[in-house]
């Protein structure tokens, strides 16, 4: 339960933990003996601009090199799949070095351990990366006004520095990066103690509009896809799994499949015995059919005369309606497992003329990053090469090491970009697969899922249910709360990665009488962490009964969410990833007026509000929302107020807050994931509508500039919405929507 | 043995099977990886080219259809001087990507769009564009980005 005191609910972070400490406390600068095992990594990069350049560079650190010609190279270490941050690291990197952002060349890192946390998920690798960035740039910095200064024989304080170019005011002398560059390269790094970082005023990149730096490649179609990759002899796999899930191949007709054209072999993995667990390290597998062939179509072809056995004695079982029956029959009642008590919940609420009690309930939905789950790997000579997109990176190589007994030293990674990840690509399951399948192949192989692969294979974001009972005093103020999260669990212990836990420190800090608890539902459906793990369903719930309280305090929302924070304060003091009441205040605060909050409306028109806090974010989002008699909704505008501290990329960071709209839009109408005896219903994109362009809103955003560090803004922009949009329709219509997809109560968009 | 125009250039795709969707033949077969696989049953319309100037999903058309026949992709978008097309221009400019896989396919039916109506209002841009998925959500800026084409295209900028 170690998960229900982490304020962030991120699977990994445990995983993580002690690296991490280790990690932060190294001296990043010129690590020993790194440089001789990256310059045989950069070798097999594939999409590298100009490997011979890169060697021509003169080497300051793991980021940083700098050629005689000016250009500056920054390796970006963490995935990118599509929240910027192969944009947004190096910008910070770019800041502390007073580059010219027109000199600098940013590449993918090589995956080694020597990067630390190559991973994208729990919106970390912005604050997790922040000091260490900020030295590698420095330090380079650092060494350059040295090398300069001895050239000019001055004294190194006396030399400045502007947009890659190096200064000496009293002798009117200047040079540039790359003329020192090989110069400082020799020095020796300077005590990480000893490095002085810009104010923020004097950022001349940070907070600024940077576009981003694949974008020449993406629009003009370049090969930078994990799907994109293309070897020199290259086989194309599929991989065909039971639908019933986990369930195990008795036998196939590989022979058959072995005659089809274009067919190179075909042969069963056995797999590992159970149903899929979200597991980015170890060594599971599921069971299954490759079909390596000449080419994608012809592996897809192939499958269609497939003739498989399957034994599903050990599979799911599961069904969805048994989730919604079980939870019916908890309707108002507590859970027999306590998470946290204080006070007596139960009976102050019992004892309240004023109270609500609900039962909210979200659906399972499915990841569906555009780029369906692809990964090149291909094994020669004892060493397993793997081009994948995973956002788990740092666990690829002990992952497939492990998986095939081979030194992990034998296991060279690449990193690619991820069309979309949203979490999904956190699990290494694909590329395990790809590897055993290359294992048996001489050649390099891309196993390629196809959409329906990735909607039924999927670590779903869990469905689940909560029952929500609280109560107000006679001046209208919160005093009691008693929540109660009915989540899926495997094994009956815990919940399974990512279902309901939540609520952790709001309102319990506020409450004097506070009580949460937990019922779990038997579940073998595989389940893993979705943008924004738990809070993306648990906002709604929270901020829907926030407004059901303050309906039945008769008080204003916006006032009462106010009232219900209290004084400024740190939920735990000392801790970035805890709630500050004052920040909370502030974006409420903010939002409200921005959208104009308290106006009247025109009829059948509303505004809604919602605030949550995660992944160390405070955001409030306002929504306009009109509701036709047909129950059509139209969302005109959503304002979103976000304090995730110091901006990196201006641009990104917007973009993100419009995605997270999108995206919380589209689940909260109309995605739904429903199994029935184990067997996932939706298969594609006609079952799963994910919103079009013509339903979008317009979106308003603005950072609040609160002086704090930065904190990542992948997830913390998307849970408000669904609560602020449900709100506005409370509102307009009466009808208070405490289930997700809206789509089944009726609505369209 | 197919032989069609991709790009303005003849290609042949030599003893393929003719019921391979076109989606694959370019990727697989001619190596033009900037089509992308979504669904495979044109939902996404993130395999989008042009078939004789016409938007199509690619994942849909079997090249055994295409003989002698004209194809357009993203890599082939650009003018013909070789510089950006106004939209490809305008994607950067308002930096639309976000995981950026699915904007080839935005960007071809945008540029079929503009090809046809050189004012888009909004309703013309969310018809045209309503089988485009974007996973990400970048919608917001992908109508300013083929507003800011138009208007480029419109002052006489080639196309």
């Amino acid at each position: 339960m170690n998960n229900l005191q982490n304020g962030y609910n991120d699977p990994l972070e445990a995983i993580e933990s002690g690296r991490i400490n280790q990690l932060s406390r190294r001296e990043f600068i010129k690590l020993s003996g790194v440089g001789a095992g990256l310059a045989l990594a950069f070798v097999s990069v594939p999409f590298s601009k100009s490997v011979a350049a890169a060697s021509e560079g003169s080497e300051f650190n793991l980021y940083v090199q700098i050629n005689r010609d000016g250009v500056i190279r920054i390796y970006s270490p963490n995935p990118e799949v599509g929240q910027g941050i192969k944009t947004a690291l190096p910008m910070i990197v770019a800041e502390e070095l007073d580059a010219n952002w027109e000199d600098v060349v940013i590449e993918n890192s090589p995956i080694a351990d020597e990067y630390g946390r190559q991973r994208a998920g729990g919106s970390r690798s912005v604050p997790l990366r922040w000091d260490e960035l900020r030295k590698a740039g420095a330090g380079v910095r650092a060494m350059l006004i040295e090398a300069a200064a001895g050239e000019w024989n001055v004294p190194s304080s006396e030399v400045t520095t502007d947009q890659s170019k190096l200064m000496h005011a009293s002798s009117n002398r200047q040079t540039s990066y790359g003329a020192v560059a090989l110069l400082a390269s020799e020095l020796n790094p300077p005590a990480v103690d000893s490095l002085t970082f810009k104010n923020p005023e004097e950022y001349r990149l940070l907070g600024t509009r940077i576009t981003g730096t694949d974008n020449m490649a993406l629009v003009t179609g370049k090969p930078i896809f994990g799907i994109d990759l293309q070897l020199p002899n290259m086989l194309y796999a599929s991989y065909t799994k039971c639908r019933t899930i986990g369930g195990r191949v008795v036998k196939a007709n590989l022979d058959e499949i072995k005659a089809l054209p274009g067919v190179v072999t075909a042969f069963v993995l056995e797999g590992t015995a159970g149903v899929p667990r979200f597991d980015p390290t170890g060594v599971s597998i599921t069971p299954g059919v490759a079909i390596v062939a000449e080419s994608t179509w012809q592996s897809f072809k192939a499958r269609e005369s497939l003739k498989i056995e399957w034994d599903t004695s050990e599979a799911s079982s599961d069904s969805w309606s048994d989730h919604v029956a079980s939870a019916a029959e908890l309707r108002g009642q507590e859970g027999s497992t306590v998470l946290a008590e204080q006070g007596d919940a139960s009976q102050v609420i019992n004892d309240a003329t004023t109270k609500v009690s609900s039962q909210y309930n979200f659906s399972f939905v499915s990841h569906a990053q555009l780029e369906p789950q692809s990964c090149v790997a291909h094994w020669q000579e004892n060493i397993m090469e793997v081009w994948s997109t995973s956002q788990a990176q740092l666990f690829v190589r002990g992952s497939v090491a492990d998986l095939l007994d081979i030194p992990k030293e034998n296991v060279i990674a690449h990193q690619l970009r991820g069309g979309g990840g949203f979490g999904r690509r956190l699990n290494n399951d694909y590329i395990r697969e790809a590897a055993l399948i290359a294992q048996r192949v001489d050649a390099p192989v891309k196993l390629q899922w196809s959409r329906e692969d990735d909607m039924a294979f999927d670590f779903f974001r869990p469905g689940g249910f909560y029952n929500m009972q609280a109560s107000v005093d006679e001046n209208g103020k919160l005093n009691a709360w008693n929540s109660h999260s009915i989540a899926v669990s495997a094994d009956g212990k815990e919940p399974n990665v990512a279902a309901g836990l939540r609520p952790i420190d709001f309102p319990r800090e506020i409450l004097q009488h506070y009580k949460h608890t937990l019922t779990l539902l038997p579940s073998k459906t595989p389940t893993g962490p979705w943008r924004a793990p738990s809070s993306n369903s648990y906002a709604f719930v929270e901020q829907s009964f926030m407004h059901e309280l303050s309906v039945a305090a008769k008080r204003d929302h916006a006032e009462f969410l106010i009232a219900s924070m209290g004084e400024p304060k740190w939920f735990r003091e000392g801790e970035d990833y805890s709630l500050n009441t004052g920040r909370a205040v502030n974006v409420i605060k903010i939002a409200a007026e921005r959208a104009g909050w308290g106006a009247e409306q025109p009829a059948g028109r509303a505004l809604g509000l919602s605030f949550y806090f995660c992944h160390a974010g405070h955001v409030a989002e306002v929504a306009d929302v009109s509701v036709d008699r047909n129950k059509k909704i139209t969302v005109h505008k959503v304002w979103v107020v976000a304090d995730v501290g110091q901006i990196i990329n201006l641009s990104g960071a917007e973009s993100l807050c419009h995605g997270a709209v999108i995206d919380a839009l589209s689940t909260m109408m109309g995605l739904e994931i429903t199994m029935t005896n184990g067997r996932t219903e939706q298969s594609n994109f006609d079952q799963y509508p994910l919103l079009r362009i013509g339903s979008r809103p317009e979106i308003d955003v603005h950072f609040v500039d609160s002086g704090y560090s930065p904190t990542g803004l992948g997830e913390p922009a998307f849970p408000p919405l669904a609560a602020a949009v449900c709100n506005a329709i409370y509102t307009v219509t009466g009808d208070r929507i405490r289930g997700l997809p809206i789509r089944k109560s009726g609505y369209t968009i | 043995m197919i032989s069609l125009s991709v790009n303005g250039s003849t290609q042949s795709l030599g003893d393929i099977d003719p019921e391979t969707p076109l989606l694959w033949a370019l990727r697989d077969t001619l190596g033009l990886v900037g089509t992308k696989y979504g669904c495979g049953i044109a939902q996404c319309g993130a395999c989008t080219v042009h078939l004789n100037g016409v938007p199509v999903r690619a994942c849909q058309v079997k090249v055994g259809n295409l003989e002698g026949q004209d194809i357009t992709t993203i890599e082939g978008v650009a003018n013909e001087d070789g510089t950006l097309h106004a939209l490809q221009e305008a994607w950067i400019e308002h930096d639309v990507p976000q995981c950026g896989y699915c904007q080839a396919g935005q960007i071809m039916s945008a540029a079929a769009l503009l090809s046809a109506n050189t004012k888009p209002d909004d309703d013309d841009i969310n018809a045209a564009m309503a089988g485009n998925i974007c996973r990400c959500g970048t919608y917001t800026r992908i109508v300013e980005a083929i507003h800011t084409a138009a208007g480029k295209l419109d002052q006489g900028d080639t196309a």
